[in-house]
């Protein structure tokens, strides 16, 4: 599987639901199994990432936070 | 029953999904601080995969009337009703502390300051994103409104039956 992050999405300072609202619209472009990081600062996206990735299917692979801005990474379904 | 009789488990069903696919939502007032959240939650359902559809009624239609376009309406107390409450949503009042006008553009300055998408651009993402939005062809009649006083982007006018068709299977919000 890769590992290889192909898209990188800048988020940050932006508010819900615009993280994930965003994040939607670019995993469309990518296919199944691609990864994509993405950065955001809003607090609710830390709860609203794990929500949209247990209804979608798509699997947050990794989650990280450094001064205030948060990393997903996420494999789409 | 006799007691060598074993109760069989019942036959566990698989359920792949089990959230709700639909989301439906009866945009009834035209309010910006309610078209607001009803934008944010289409928008997300159909960020979330979820087959949203916004129907809009009464009040709720005129947020979907063009920004330039000043006065609606065929007969005079339509148009007055347009000039009393002017569509789009640029020009939506607050439920409460509305001010004359003075809450609004309080509202929008805090929604800048934070960066929270405002309702136009929140619009522009749902339809992005397949968000059907159906304006109610009842209440078109009953403002005077036509399909060219409404943005681009709009479904079909339709009716109750395919409102409360489309909310058969969905989660269902009034707004």
């Amino acid at each position: 599987m890769s590992t290889t992050i192909v898209k990188t999405l800048d988020l940050k300072g932006l508010s819900c639901p615009m993280p994930i609202a965003k994040t939607a619209q670019a995993s469309r472009a990518l296919a199944a199994g691609d990864l994509i990081a993405v950065y955001a600062t809003d607090p609710g996206s830390v709860p609203d990432f794990a929500a949209w990735c247990e209804t979608t299917g798509n699997e947050l692979v990794e989650q990280t936070e450094d001064g205030g801005t948060y990393r997903f990474v996420i494999r789409k379904r | 029953m006799t007691a060598t009789e074993t109760l069989e488990a019942p036959a566990t069903v698989e359920i792949e999904h089990p959230h709700h696919r639909k989301l439906v939502i009866m945009a009834w007032s035209g309010d910006l601080d309610k078209i607001w959240p009803t934008f944010i939650l289409g928008t997300t359902g159909a960020a979330m995969g979820m087959d949203t559809t916004i129907f809009f009624t009464f009040w709720g239609l005129f947020p979907l009337v063009r920004n330039d376009v000043h006065i609606t309406g065929e007969n005079w107390m339509q148009k007055m009703m347009s000039m009393m409450n002017r569509g789009g949503t640029d020009h939506l009042g607050l439920s409460k502390m509305n001010f004359a006008g003075m809450g609004p553009a309080m509202m929008k300055k805090l929604a800048e300051e934070h960066q929270v998408a405002s309702p136009c651009e929140l619009l522009e993402v749902a339809r992005d994103l397949g968000v059907h939005l159906v304006p109610c062809q009842m209440t078109m009649d009953l403002l005077g409104l036509t399909k060219d006083d409404l943005i681009d982007g709009l479904e079909d006018p339709a009716g109750a039956t395919t409102a409360l068709l489309q909310a058969q299977d969905a989660v269902t919000l009034f707004i």
